[in-house]
């Protein structure tokens, strides 16, 4: 206790400090500012255009430029005195936090967040109906809503890869074509109906995380990460150039749709409405699917939650912590990371499958390095090994983009022009380097321990 | 045979571009263990400010002479490169040396989208073509209806290439700073301990491999004369392909895999199927690192507890 009583002293020689810190916080501001000036010369100061015939012609932005150098200077004298600030009150806060225990609502909160959300999201429909004021209006939030959870699910998959064995997979997107096109492929050549395709889709997917993972599992993080990544390159270019196969990169088109366990979603007689009694409207399919996709997301979410419990599941997380350690334990390091990469497979073939039929058409496009970037930066940002976090980072950053681009203001703000689409993927690229830099473990860090030594050990 | 000869020129010329990019990659893995993802978007923002110095020296100033203007342009591309590799290395890697295993290599994707998409909107997503600088071929063979050519641009990039390695050679095993990197390579720690500044030692890599990527980028628009946003990936990843299959960690197999990962990229669109020849890169990646990780002239790597 003696720290609490030097607090005041510590306070008031801060406040001398920041006085005399001023003059160097604003040099290094000015700096900051000086180094934006440099790399945007001449990236963001000169465009290029094409012009008439074939040349380029170029364009100066100056005021861009400036404008730039001004936001980074303000922005890090703010940061650097809000750090000022931070660094002196922190102490005083730490003393308070030990005392009064603030961390429990924080941790009840986290809590409660899991099952406020799986209400939301099941509620989603009826909500988006009645404020939009009838089924054909709340369309907009519902196929938001169906986007969304196909990352969460796609999230979670990943997640078994990534946040629980350790095993950082880039080329995710390559099971996630598997399962499209699998589905894509028997309904339109075998002419075999979905619920059949669904769960052949997962087990080839599966097979070909087994194919995969078998050779390449052995290797070191990095390395993993480049084969899968190339793995998943592969995949898409035979896609691309194997024409007969998959129709090349034109893809495949007018995929049968989802039927609810056998009726289909058709007007007439034995339709989905005729026989439930209800007025024929084509947004019926559409709950369907959003029903379909949280049950599949749910579904992965609960697997992994019942996987964590199992010894297996503990052995991922082992894994993921010290793999030397494992190996001297006994754990066959191989098949445990295989089981992961397997089940991540299946879920991402599910997934596909869904994507499929929801879309009624496939191309190679949809499966680029990039859809596999955006799923792992999901899973980064979500806090790698937490489920609500994934879920609430796939809402955020497959959400939000499409949210802010209804937003008139920012339009009136940045110019007719703006597109906030076009900032979205800037913004993935700079998000997953601030996270790792301030929060390594992910927006909610606060990870549940698979399992604890007895009650009391909390 | 003149076919052959023909592609094996045009093969050590892609080769060239691609064993300076595999520079960046081998130097930084060697020295702090990390896969700099980055890289081929940074290859890929080189060519564009090169592109502008180009189009600015030659519409603005009026500049006609090629050379002059080639090596303004060289010039310019990598002092300005270079700066965007250390603020990339100080912003994104640095703060992240102690943390977890994937850390970097994760931080390092992320940056390579902000990369990609930052020229994307900066610069719009159109292919930016330029006019060819040099046009004119050395005639190396001719027989009856069939020539072998070796063009100015590809002696030039393939001069330029072996040139600046050479520099980059002395660099490395000359210098106060080569000797310092080379230690720091062995062990950071205790090169820290024996007063080198090891933060220094390693901003001034990244600053390095930029410049080599600088080279590659600016060799690439003189080459293919068309740039554009989405351009960084592929190169990059076949980069990284060549410094693996020379053995990540060692400078010359570094250029050995690229000129290796050109050839083989060339013979294979020439004989056998050209849209599959980026399939080609990645099998190969994906074999040496499952049959061969240490690559051909790599040490393999003892990990310890």
């Amino acid at each position: 206790m003696a720290q609490g009583s030097t607090l005041p002293a510590a306070a008031a020689s801060g406040t001398r400090r920041e006085a005399s810190a001023l003059p160097e916080i604003v040099k290094d501001a000015a700096l900051f500012a000086l180094v934006t000036f440099g790399l945007s010369i001449p990236i963001v100061a000169i465009r290029t255009d094409l012009g008439q015939g074939t040349g380029l012609y170029l364009t100066t932005r100056w005021g861009l430029v400036a404008a730039l150098c001004g936001a980074v200077f303000v922005l890090r004298l703010i940061q650097r005195l809000v750090m000022l600030r931070v660094g002196q009150s922190r102490l005083a806060a730490q003393e308070k936090q030990a005392a009064s225990g603030l961390a429990a609502p924080v941790g009840r909160l986290a809590a409660s967040l899991g099952p406020l959300t799986l209400g939301l999201a099941l509620g989603l429909p009826f909500i988006a109906v009645i404020g939009g004021g009838g089924l054909s209006e709340g369309r907009y939030w519902i196929d938001l809503g169906i986007l969304i959870l196909t990352y969460v699910m796609l999230g979670w998959g990943l997640n078994i890869v990534v946040g629980l064995a350790g095993l950082l997979d880039l080329g995710y997107v390559a099971f996630y074509a598997v399962g499209a096109y699998t589905y894509a492929l028997c309904s339109t050549v075998f002419g075999l109906s979905f619920w059949v395709c669904l769960p052949v889709a997962g087990l080839f997917a599966a097979a070909f995380g087994v194919l995969l993972g078998f050779p390449v599992l052995r290797l070191r993080g990095d390395y993993l990460a480049i084969v899968t990544l190339a793995f998943g390159e592969i995949i898409r270019l035979v896609l691309i150039n194997w024409v007969d196969f998959s129709g090349g990169a034109a893809g495949i088109s007018s995929i049968p749709r989802a039927s609810f366990f056998g009726i289909p979603f058709t007007a007439g007689e034995g339709g989905f409405a005729s026989t439930f009694g209800l007025d024929f409207n084509p947004m019926h399919r559409v709950v369907f699917l959003y029903y379909l996709i949280l049950a599949l997301a749910l579904i992965t979410n609960l697997v992994t939650l019942r996987m964590r419990r199992l010894p297996l599941g503990r052995a991922w997380e082992a894994l993921r912590e010290d793999e030397i350690a494992c190996t001297s334990l006994g754990i066959d390091t191989t098949m445990t990371k295989l089981t992961a990469f397997a089940l991540g497979a299946m879920f991402a073939g599910f997934a596909g499958s869904f994507f499929a039929v929801r879309q009624g058409f496939v191309s190679p496009e949809s499966f680029n390095f990039l859809e596999s970037a955006i799923i792992l930066a999901i899973v980064v940002l979500g806090g790698m090994g937490s489920q609500i976090g994934v879920a609430i980072a796939a809402i955020v950053m497959v959400g939000a983009p499409e949210l802010l681009r209804n937003l008139g203001f920012l339009r009136a703000v940045f110019g007719e022009g703006f597109d906030p689409n076009e900032y979205r993927l800037l913004l993935f690229g700079l998000a997953m380097v601030a996270m790792m830099v301030w929060r390594p473990r992910g927006l909610i860090s606060d990870r549940e321990p698979s399992i604890r030594l007895g009650k009391a050990a909390r | 045979m003149e076919f052959f000869a023909q592609q094996f020129i045009n093969g050590l010329t892609l080769g060239s571009i691609y064993g300076l990019i595999a520079i960046g990659y081998t130097m930084v893995f060697g020295i702090i263990g990390m896969v700099n993802f980055a890289h081929g978007d940074v290859f890929m923002l080189s060519a564009f400010i090169a592109l502008i110095v180009f189009l600015a020296l030659t519409t603005w100033i009026g500049l006609t002479s090629v050379p002059l203007v080639f090596v303004i342009v060289l010039v310019c591309a990598m002092a300005l490169t270079s700066l965007w590799g250390w603020a990339v290395e100080r912003a994104a890697y640095r703060p992240l040396r102690g943390s977890f295993r994937l850390a970097p290599l994760i931080s390092a994707i992320g940056v390579s989208i902000f990369l990609s998409n930052f020229v994307q909107v900066v610069q719009g997503a159109r292919n930016k073509p330029v006019p060819p600088l040099v046009r004119d071929v050395f005639v190396l063979y001719s027989h009856e209806n069939y020539v072998v050519t070796l063009s100015y641009k590809q002696a030039l990039i393939m001069i330029t290439t072996a040139v600046l390695l050479a520099g980059f050679w002395y660099l490395v095993q000359k210098t106060p700073f080569g000797r310092a990197q080379r230690a720091c390579e062995q062990d950071r720690r205790m090169a820290a301990l024996l007063g080198i500044n090891v933060d220094r030692t390693i901003s001034l890599t990244f600053v390095l491999g930029a410049a080599l990527a600088a080279v590659a980028g600016t060799l690439y628009l003189l080459y293919y004369g068309v740039v554009s946003f989405s351009d960084g990936f592929v190169p990059g990843v076949k980069a990284f392909t060549a410094a693996v299959l020379g053995g990540i960690g060692s400078l010359p197999g570094a250029v050995i895999g690229g000129l290796i990962i050109g050839l083989i990229e060339t013979f294979w669109s020439a004989y056998f199927s050209i849209e599959y020849k980026d399939v080609a890169a990645f099998l190969i990646l994906i074999i040496v690192l499952i049959f061969k990780p240490s690559g051909i002239l790599g040490r393999p790597e003892v990990e310890k507890v």
